[in-house]
């Protein structure tokens, strides 16, 4: 028989198990983020418990967050005036500054940082509370891990991810300026001022914090998801807390197409 | 006066995936005694625990505490039940972010609503019962693996339970630190008027604490009995397990094909 006939089964069913796969996991993590929904209730009556969260995983980004804005503000700046002075237009580096930030590079990068941030932070502070038997120790002292321990990240993600990638875009666009207007010379009053005509705040910047919205449930529910369900091992958690870098990433990368697709359409 | 009963485990089958661990296992816990579950590494002792404290469910027969059938209880029902649970993990499961004091108080914290002066006096009470008043700021890293299982303990009589549990509270300790725990079990047993569930491979240490005990082997109970009674027993099993013996009913070699033959001698009909 044809090898190439002969793989076929095997390849079905290679693509049936991992069909399968994906679907329990789906189906796990929509589960989970269910019992978060139901168990929120604790962290908006102690809201403390939630600020406390915000401060580690949201502060504790903004470092990176705002140096990496910069400098993707600063390459912005000189990719985009080499590219525009060659229609002479580069006054119109303001507008593709800003626009490129607000709606593609503040959300998606600021997403891709906070998963390998924040995200993993969060994975392997879970999946170690749960190897030395700290969740099950709340469980039996009566206190829902979910409601106590995974509820009040989750809310602090969310919150944080729009605030962050609003932050990483006005940083980005302050680095295009001293790239565009300090450094190369580029008019300043054209600079902001189309930038100001060019950039529709629901069209272009409420888009983009929907999307860093939507990325900010993304990541934190996989980081969360991830931690709660590793195998409760030194090696389980580490294969968890690459797992949440990969499909945090591949996720955000994919939702942003979905997204723009449907932003570009006007919904 | 009849023995009252706290804990009846009925005919319970339990299995991990494929792997039945537990086979048709029952128990009596009588209320006020300190009982002791021993037998080998996997036999099932952990999951008992947790099928005591609801956090795994049987398969078929059922749990029951203090009346009520835990493995039929609704999850608002099993966490009333819980909180007159105390659980001491086997490496004291303390919560690496709070520091000894808010160990402590954590479980008073969230389920009282008492003033935080009133919180403070009944963390040290726990405390000074456990020896570790003076240690109340530090942070659970900068103690040792018997001070840890002490502020679990205290942390586990926060709100003074009727049932606590110990998984394998001896393991890995010195010989002062055991003593220490192996005494404030008995003490606290006595003090609180609780009933207490020890599972352990200690032989020792445990014949001179406990007042009941269960041998459990291949998720059965294969014996019980008083200490003095387990001491004189003459199964082979419960022989081997106190006298630490290499070879018996646990055999030393795991299963396979005879050693000749695996190395080549003697091949059947050869």
């Amino acid at each position: 028989m044809n090898p190439v006939v002969k793989a076929i089964p095997d390849v079905l069913r290679g693509l049936g198990g991992w069909a399968i796969h994906g679907l329990w996991w789906l189906g796990h993590v929509s589960h989970f983020l269910l019992e978060i929904l139901i168990h929120s209730g604790t962290s908006f009556r102690r809201f403390n418990l939630i600020t406390r969260e915000i401060y580690f995983v949201g502060i504790y980004s903004l470092i990176i967050i705002i140096v990496s804005g910069l400098f993707v503000g600063f390459v912005l700046g000189l990719q985009g005036y080499n590219t525009l002075q060659k229609y002479a237009s580069e006054q119109a580096l303001g507008v593709l500054v800003a626009l490129s930030l607000v709606r593609e590079l503040g959300p998606v990068i600021t997403a891709l940082l906070f998963a390998g941030r924040a995200g993993t932070a969060l994975t392997a502070e879970i999946g170690l509370m749960k190897a030395t038997e700290q969740l099950s120790a709340m469980e039996i002292m009566a206190v829902d891990p979910i409601a106590r321990v995974v509820a009040p990240r989750f809310w602090a993600g969310v919150i944080s991810m729009p605030i962050l990638a609003a932050i990483f875009s006005i940083v980005g666009v302050f680095g295009g300026y001293i790239v565009g207007v300090v450094l190369i010379g580029v008019d300043e009053g054209a600079f902001w001022a189309q930038m100001q005509a060019g950039v529709d705040v629901f069209d272009d910047v409420l888009n983009g914090e929907i999307k860093s919205l939507v990325f900010g449930v993304t990541v934190t529910l996989i980081a969360l998801f991830e931690g709660y369900d590793c195998y409760p091992t030194a090696e389980g958690v580490a294969r968890a807390t690459t797992r949440t870098v990969v499909i945090s990433s591949l996720t955000i990368l994919a939702l942003d197409f979905v997204l723009t697709s449907f932003m570009l359409g006007g919904w | 006066m009849p023995t009252e009963h706290l804990v009846e485990i009925n005919n319970v089958n339990f299995a991990y995936d494929n792997r039945l661990v537990l086979k048709g296992m029952n128990m009596l816990i009588t209320k006020g005694q300190v009982v002791s579950i021993m037998g080998g590494s996997g036999c099932g002792k952990t999951t008992l625990l947790r099928l005591i404290g609801g956090q795994l469910q049987p398969a078929t027969g059922s749990v029951r505490v203090a009346g009520e059938t835990i493995n039929e209880l609704g999850h608002d029902d099993l966490y009333r039940m819980r909180r007159r649970m105390g659980m001491l993990f086997q490496f004291g499961a303390l919560f690496t972010d709070l520091s000894v004091f808010d160990n402590v108080a954590f479980p008073l914290r969230e389920h009282t609503d008492l003033p935080e002066m009133l919180i403070r006096d009944l963390v040290l009470m726990k405390l000074h019962a456990v020896g570790l008043r003076g240690a109340r700021q530090l942070m659970p890293s900068a103690i040792s693996g018997g001070m840890s299982r002490r502020v679990a303990l205290a942390r586990a009589i926060a709100l003074d339970p009727m049932l606590i549990m110990y998984d394998e509270p001896f393991a890995g300790l010195d010989p002062i630190a055991l003593g220490v725990i192996a005494n404030l079990i008995r003490r606290l047993n006595d003090a609180l008027g609780v009933t207490s569930i020890i599972v352990t491979h200690d032989v020792q240490e445990t014949l001179a604490l406990v007042d009941y005990i269960y041998f459990v082997s291949e998720g059965a109970v294969v014996a019980q009995g008083t200490p003095d009674e387990i001491r004189a027993s003459t199964l082979p099993f419960v022989h081997q397990f106190i006298h630490a013996e290499m070879d018996g009913p646990v055999p030393f070699h795991y299963s396979g094909k005879p050693y000749a033959q695996d190395i080549g001698l003697g091949e059947p009909g050869g």
